[in-house]
């Protein structure tokens, strides 16, 4: 088969930027060690995942180490529990596990501007981890469909001052 | 003159092979396979008008302009109209009277049975009116049907039975569809033994052998799961797995809405430069790589989901990197074969030679602005490819903006531009407004790149796609580039530019259709410059279309084997979730905390 010369040097080209591209995306799961939603988080009751064994009552949790904590975070039409009526908090130089589970259809868990971003599907526990620096306060929106309300359902992600983090209230 | 050309076709007039009174325009040559054409633009042209109207209504509604068309909750169904009617029906219809026309053309015979040919193109319509039907009944309370479910569908959120009956429909006249192109290329092949598949007709049997592949995933999802549930025969399904076959689909869909304008920019582009195409073999190879690397990169719109192991996303995501391939050898050629064109009609110098090409011929400016367009779209796409990179635009509107570029110009412009050039040969009569023809490829290209990158922008700030209202009480959004209302501004008055494009373009077919024949010469010859390299340089092995789908399953048995295993493993409808009818939405309201 006859392939012209420029067209070779292109598919050379080309295919370099491919292993490229896999090569950094590579680089940043391996090394950077950006952790991906996964299965890991395992399976939970479609409608009732509190009553599976390792999804808690929606809230903030003290986690195993000092400066560690878990957000379990129910999405239902149209709210995430807790986050919509009361703001999720936690406090400033922590890692944060969210933990999150939907109790009806699709929904999405999107801190806005920021990139923990993943999917609730019924039936299925999404796990994401980040570490919080500065206070400030966060907008979570619920990014795939939902029904008919879909556009009213945001919350918020207060990041607190560690003096003002009162463990006592905020965590259970 | 050295450079003396046919203004009209843009083809310098020393290369046409038949002089101009003996060139006969396609209708004259295949009546029936013309007619099946004429029907399937027809729909795919009215389907385009509707969704680009409803296009306005989103583009207006979301950016907080006007808000007076719609209530909030009626977005939906405005979304699952626009989604459903442009990337499902306009898209899909163009290509089966595309390809009947390129199979044709290129075997040189009519279809074997029009009778045949008019069952899949009337399975087909029923199908698409049935779901219309379901749409748009969520707009006028006293129907029952309600199916604003997105033209993604995802369970347990439930539509009316009627939404996916019609979907299933819709589906099998497609495969019929593609029955017809291989029943007519068998026919050829016992007539002509040993002779090269002609090109055109390879890139039909390989979409097709695709599409085939693919449509499986979608077909399981609807007769087997969302069907019964809707009808009350099943009372809960998995939605992971649903997804999942649901994606299975959804990626080389995109492939099928991009095969008619690489068909066109392969077969029809070169010539309209002015020149004729380089490479059969590489062309070739290029629709082989499709149709075995497009159905195992699903995954990759699932980077978000729980319950799937990164490394399945990690081959999903190596394997979509190596489909970028293709297109990358597309660009090549298509941007070859204008220079190429561009020389031959007296172009010169480095960049110089552009000024060459017809840009007042709207069939040529058309694919070349759709290309163009399409570059930039290309980058955004390795952005969402990336699996970690993903994160920051997952369901942002970075992918609206993305996919408008792909679909939404790569393939909706070229496909207009194609019409522009071949709607006057399935009927025969002169392409009318011919001015407004010329205009309305720059007035969709200048509506695209405000809106498109006004959404980009938009996604990165976190604004949500497919959302009624993205403005909260809570919080507002931080632009990292630019202003928010600068860039709903540029979004309204991009969407309201491209609506105009798209009535433009309507407003030509409807008055070529309404107007008599032999009203003035046709603008336009059927006739194909043979490529610089012809088949006989392609191997052989090219044109073994068992080989290639025999790759294709086993390269999906590979990505998908085993996590479609271990979901179904637990039981096909577990974890079991109970359907969540659209429209039944008060009480959930109700229920809202605080
Ligand atoms: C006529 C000009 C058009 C305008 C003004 C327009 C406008 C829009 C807007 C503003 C959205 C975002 C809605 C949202 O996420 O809330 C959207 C979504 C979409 N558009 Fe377009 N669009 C146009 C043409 C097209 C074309 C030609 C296609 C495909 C061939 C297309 C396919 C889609 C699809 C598939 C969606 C996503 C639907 C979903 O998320 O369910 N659009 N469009
Ligand atoms: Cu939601
Ligand atoms: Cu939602």
């Amino acid at each position: 088969m006859h392939v012209h010369r420029f067209e070779r040097v292109w598919l050379v080209a080309a295919l370099g930027m491919i292993v490229l591209f896999v090569g950094t995306v590579t680089y940043g799961a391996v090394v950077a060690g950006y952790g991906m939603v996964d299965a890991e988080g395992g399976q939970v009751d479609t409608t009732d995942p509190a009553a599976s064994e390792d999804f808690r009552e929606p809230g903030v949790y003290e986690g195993s180490e000092p400066g560690h904590y878990d957000v379990y975070v129910e999405t239902r039409r149209f709210a995430f529990v807790p986050g919509t009526a009361d703001p999720i908090r936690v406090p400033a130089n922590s890692t944060v596990t969210f933990h999150v589970a939907s109790v009806d259809v699709l929904h999405g868990f999107e801190v806005a501007g920021t990139n923990i971003n993943t999917m609730a599907i019924p039936g299925q526990k999404a796990v994401v981890t980040a570490e919080f620096d500065e206070p400030r306060e966060y907008g979570l929106v619920c990014n795939e469909y939902c029904g008919e309300g879909h556009h009213d359902m945001a919350g918020t992600l207060e990041v607190v001052p560690e003096p003002e983090f009162d463990a006592s209230t905020e965590v259970q | 003159m050295a450079h003396a050309h046919d203004e009209r076709t843009g083809e310098p007039t020393e290369r046409s092979e038949l002089p101009t009174d003996e060139r006969l325009a396609f209708v004259d040559e295949y009546p029936s396979a013309a007619r099946i054409t004429r029907l399937c633009f027809g729909v795919s042209f009215g389907a385009l008008l509707v969704g680009a109207l409803l296009g306005i209504v989103q583009a207006l509604h979301r950016t907080n302009v006007f808000r007076g068309v719609i209530e909030s909750s009626d977005y939906y169904s405005v979304l699952t109209g626009h989604g459903v009617l442009l990337a499902l029906f306009f898209t899909i219809f163009f290509l089966s009277g595309a390809f009947t026309w390129g199979t044709t053309r290129s075997l040189g015979r009519d279809l074997p049975n029009p009778r045949f040919s008019m069952a899949w193109f009337g399975l087909q319509l029923g199908g698409a009116v049935a779901v219309a039907t379901a749409i748009f009944g969520g707009f006028v309370g006293e129907i029952p049907f309600e199916a604003d479910v997105l033209y993604t569908f995802y369970a347990p959120l439930q539509a009316h039975p009627l939404f996916y009956a019609g979907l299933a429909a819709w589906l099998v006249g497609t495969w019929l569809a593609g029955a017809d192109w291989i029943r007519s290329y068998l026919r050829w092949r016992s007539d002509n033994p040993g002779e090269r598949v002609p090109l055109q007709t390879f890139m039909v049997l390989t979409t097709m052998l695709m599409w085939y592949v693919s449509t499986v995933g979608v077909a399981v999802e609807v007769l087997v799961f969302l069907l019964p549930l809707s009808l009350g025969l099943i009372d809960a399904v998995d939605p992971l797995l649903t997804r999942t076959l649901f994606w299975y689909f959804g990626h080389p869909v995109v492939y099928f809405w991009l095969m008619p304008a690489y068909f066109a920019w392969y077969t029809i582009l070169p010539k309209l430069a002015g020149g004729r195409l380089f490479s059969d073999p590489l062309a070739r190879v290029v629709f082989v790589l499709f149709l075995i690397l497009s159905t195992p990169v699903g995954f990759h719109h699932q980077y978000a989901d729980p319950g799937i192991a990164e490394g399945f996303k990690f081959v999903a995501m190596t394997n979509t990197m190596f489909l970028l391939l293709p297109s990358f050898l597309t660009a090549f050629t298509v941007v070859a074969s204008m220079e190429y064109g561009a020389r031959r009609r007296g172009g010169n110098g480095y960049f110089g030679w552009m000024k060459a090409l017809p840009w007042a011929n709207p069939a040529f400016a058309g694919m070349a602005l759709a290309g163009l367009m399409f570059a930039a779209g290309g980058f955004s796409g390795i952005v969402n490819a990336g699996m970690n990179i993903n994160s920051l635009v997952h369901n942002t509107l970075w992918v609206p903006g993305h996919f408008h570029l792909t679909v939404g110009t790569a393939s909706a412009l070229t496909m207009m531009a194609v019409s522009y050039w071949l709607y006057p040969q399935v009927t025969g009569k002169r392409l009318q407004l011919y001015g407004l023809a010329q205009v309305q490829p720059y007035v969709w290209f200048i509506g695209m790149a405000l809106m498109s990158n006004a959404m980009h922008r938009a996604g990165l700030a976190g604004v949500p796609r497919r959302t009624a209202e993205p403005q909260y009480d809570q919080f507002t959004f931080e632009a990292a580039l630019g202003s928010i209302p600068e860039m709903r501004l540029q979004i309204a008055v991009g969407g309201t530019l491209l609506t105009l494009g798209a009535v433009l373009f309507a407003a030509v077919m409807l008055a070529t259709w309404f107007a008599d024949r032999g009203r003035g010469r046709l603008r336009v010859d059927s006739h194909l410059p043979e490529p610089v390299s012809g088949p006989e340089d392609a191997p052989r092995v090219l044109d073994n279309f068992k080989l290639w789908t025999a790759v294709a399953v086993v390269l999906v048995a590979i990505a998908y084997g085993f996590p479609v295993f271990s979901m179904v493993a637990d039981g096909p409808f577990d974890p079991a979730a109970p359907p969540v009818p659209v429209g039944v939405v008060d009480a959930a309201i109700g229920l809202l905390p605080g």
